[in-house]
């Protein structure tokens, strides 16, 4: 009852977790792109669905229709208006990466500002499937499990996307190394610029799946920014399938040591985990040899 | 830094032209620092932020405060310490040295209020901590006699929710098993070591005693564990966001204890409005007002015709009294002399919206601890010996399950 009860949860969290790692390892591991303003996107996308919600009783799940859609133009304006520049001066993979960090950075202040300026700096939050359901005798909670299994389809459906179609072999073209990949006729700022986009409405979905579950703040992004990072770092930058599976083990290890152990060690334990995979595979769990 | 600048100038330049020529003072600074942004902004933006709105206003509307025959305009900075210590301490000096302020008002929170207590006691002003609830606030008082507890100790808040529980437990409401979780922060450590003791002498058994950290978003382990623990009461003495979190996820499990006491938010309207909706009758949480006080029912009027939200049903009402006595006593001496002003404060007797206060030993020692939702409001149950306190009622109706 006990170990079910656990492995359920464990994969329910993992699931969500890896759901808001996959925007950040399209970002970082194609476009090159490290955002820290990722949380903030993620953030706006739940107060989205709130929005929608609350005012016009859409429910987040069609929700998603109108929210990805609107988060992939605005991340799309983002690359092209504001990141193009530093693409186009950048001389290497490492100056780009340290000048998107520094921007970003900016930009999440930004973001949050006018977030703090217009929303204040309240609890948001509604209840939508606030109730049990029970899954081989555990009984879990309706909302995450919806968001868990969406956030799965997401993740699989976008690895065969990637695994099975051209587009997304030139997309892995690109992560693996974008100069050859212009040798063979791939427009690398273009796909970069789109693969950053689908990557913030990934965050914004992310956003809205969590926002059925959990109540967040205008300031509370910087914790999936970071929570994303490790994940991102531990299955191996631009790797799907990693993502998935350091999100999972992240989610089961959380729930076995909150049950088990003590709530207070879940942190520990991440990290724990992380340093271990970094001290075994520098590049991640599924990153390729430097 | 973000620096807002907000003078309030409305019968301003009349005043100034009378004072101009009567007193030095042609305005009064007000200063401070506070959680605009970062995890104390939640608790900031409904307990305390609203009620110093409310204060200028009036003020404002009064034409200043009154020193001597004069009413002098005042003059508002306020700064944003992001959940920071270091940057609420940097925050405080810099309204001390720079700004000059005339008076320094409190941050939320009772880690903050800890933190800055030296800044307020080095330079001398009266420190209204109305949002501090902390064992350590006799100590404090001793050692920084400028600092006033507002909120009480952490043993009176064990010993209310001790009280309300043995009555339920006399009444055959509930068993004498007790689930409690707390927020691994000064908070949930203080008033889970308080509990301990005051629960067991009452005759109650922890058969659950887990902390948890304050990033903590996954509460289904915590309920779960409840859940199988075969207590009839939960505790959690929980931060807003844990409190929100713990009692949604009570709801999707349907974890229905007789009893369900959750801390620090519990008192916050938006707890019925935003978190559990029509499921809010029956919890039991930390606060609680007279809501019958016809005291309290105008000054929540006001509050939410002057800042747009409603107040909490707990430190709201303290805080915008702690701001009363402060202004009270500044009234009474005539002038800006902040040494006069805190002895006025220690011994003095304030009409406040939360009642007559006279502070012991710079402590409020009449404070609502315990309190529950009933027909949609929330009501102060104990120390019984508070006016206006109603009678628990157990059990909590069972979670409806939103679709």
């Amino acid at each position: 009852m006990i170990a079910g009860d656990i492995i359920l949860s464990g994969v329910i969290l993992g699931g969500i977790y890896a759901m808001v790692a996959l925007g950040m390892t399209l970002q970082y591991g194609v476009a090159r792109i490290m955002n820290l303003a990722y949380g903030e996107i993620l953030v706006a996308g739940a107060f989205a669905a709130y929005w929608l919600y609350a005012s016009h009783a859409v429910s987040p799940i069609l929700g998603l229709a109108v929210v990805v859609p609107l988060a992939f133009v605005a991340n799309w304006a983002i690359y092209v208006l504001l990141l193009t520049p530093l693409v186009n001066r950048a001389r290497s993979r490492e100056q780009l990466e340290s000048d998107t960090i520094l921007f970003t950075f900016g930009l999440l202040f930004v973001l949050q500002g006018i977030g703090l300026a217009w929303l204040g700096g309240q609890i948001y939050g509604y209840p939508y499937l606030q109730l049990p359901v029970d899954v081989l005798g555990v009984t879990v909670q309706a909302n995450r499990l919806t968001a868990a299994v969406i956030a799965l389809v997401i993740g699989v459906g976008l690895y065969i996307a990637l695994t099975q179609t051209r587009t997304g072999m030139a997309i892995r073209a690109v992560s693996v190394d974008p100069r050859a990949a212009r040798l063979v006729a791939i427009d690398v700022p273009r796909l970069s610029g789109l693969v950053f986009a689908a990557g913030g409405a990934l965050a914004a979905a992310a956003g809205v799946l969590i926002s059925m579950s959990q109540t967040f703040t205008v300031g509370g992004g910087v914790l999936f920014t970071m929570k994303a990072l490790v994940i991102v770092i531990m299955g191996g930058a631009g790797n799907l399938g990693g993502t998935l599976i350091a999100g999972l083990i992240l989610g089961l290890a959380e729930i076995t040591v909150a049950r088990l152990v003590d709530p207070n060690l879940t942190i520990a334990v991440d990290f724990l985990i992380f340093l271990v995979v970094l001290m075994a595979r520098p590049t991640g769990i599924f990153g390729r040899s430097a | 830094m973000l620096r807002l600048i907000s003078t309030i100038a409305a019968g301003a330049i009349a005043a100034l032209a009378v004072s101009g020529a009567a007193e030095a003072q042609d305005k009064i600074k007000i200063g401070y620092a506070i959680s605009l942004s970062g995890p104390n902004a939640a608790g900031a933006s409904i307990t305390t932020v609203p009620n110093y709105k409310l204060w200028f206003h009036d003020i404002e509307a009064a034409g200043g405060l009154k020193l001597g025959e004069t009413r002098v305009p005042i003059e508002v900075i306020e700064y944003d310490d992001q959940s920071s210590n270091e940057e609420l301490i940097k925050a405080a000096e810099r309204l001390v040295n720079q700004d000059k302020v005339d008076i320094m008002l409190s941050p939320w929170g009772t880690g903050m209020n800890l933190a800055v207590g030296a800044t307020f006691a080095k330079y001398g002003y009266p420190h209204m901590a109305a949002t501090a609830a902390t064992d350590l606030a006799y100590e404090m008082a001793a050692k920084w006699p400028n600092s006033f507890w507002m909120l009480g100790t952490s043993t009176m808040g064990a010993n209310a929710l001790t009280e309300v529980l043995t009555k339920l437990h006399g009444a055959g409401k509930i068993n004498a098993k007790v689930a409690m979780v707390s927020v691994a922060d000064a908070f949930g450590i203080e008033l889970s070591n308080a509990s301990r003791p005051a629960l067991a002498a009452a005759g109650f058994e922890l058969v659950m005693d887990e902390s948890y950290p304050i990033t903590t978003e996954d509460f289904s382990q915590l309920i779960n564990a409840a859940k199988a623990s075969g207590a009839d009461t939960f505790v959690a003495f929980s931060y807003p966001p844990d409190t929100f979190g713990l009692s949604g996820t009570a709801i999707a499990l349907g974890y229905n204890p007789a009893a369900f006491y959750t801390a620090v938010g519990t008192a916050f309207s938006i707890y019925r409005d935003v978190i559990l909706h029509d499921n809010v009758d029956g919890v039991l949480g930390i606060g609680g007002v007279d809501t019958d006080d016809p005291k309290f029912k105008d000054y929540a009027k006001r509050h939410l015709e002057v800042t747009g939200q409603p107040p909490d049903y707990w430190a709201s009402p303290v805080t915008y009294a702690s701001l009363e006595i402060l202004q009270q006593a500044i009234e009474r001496v005539g002038k800006i002399d902040r040494e006069a002003i805190v002895k006025e404060i220690q011994t003095g007797t304030f009409d406040t919206v939360a009642g007559t206060i006279k502070l012991d030993r710079n402590v409020n020692p009449n404070v609502w601890w315990a309190g529950q939702w009933q027909n949609g409001e929330f009501h102060g149950l104990a120390p019984s010996s508070m006016a206006g306190a109603k009678e628990p009622v157990a059990p909590k109706p069972a979670w409806k399950p939103a679709p």
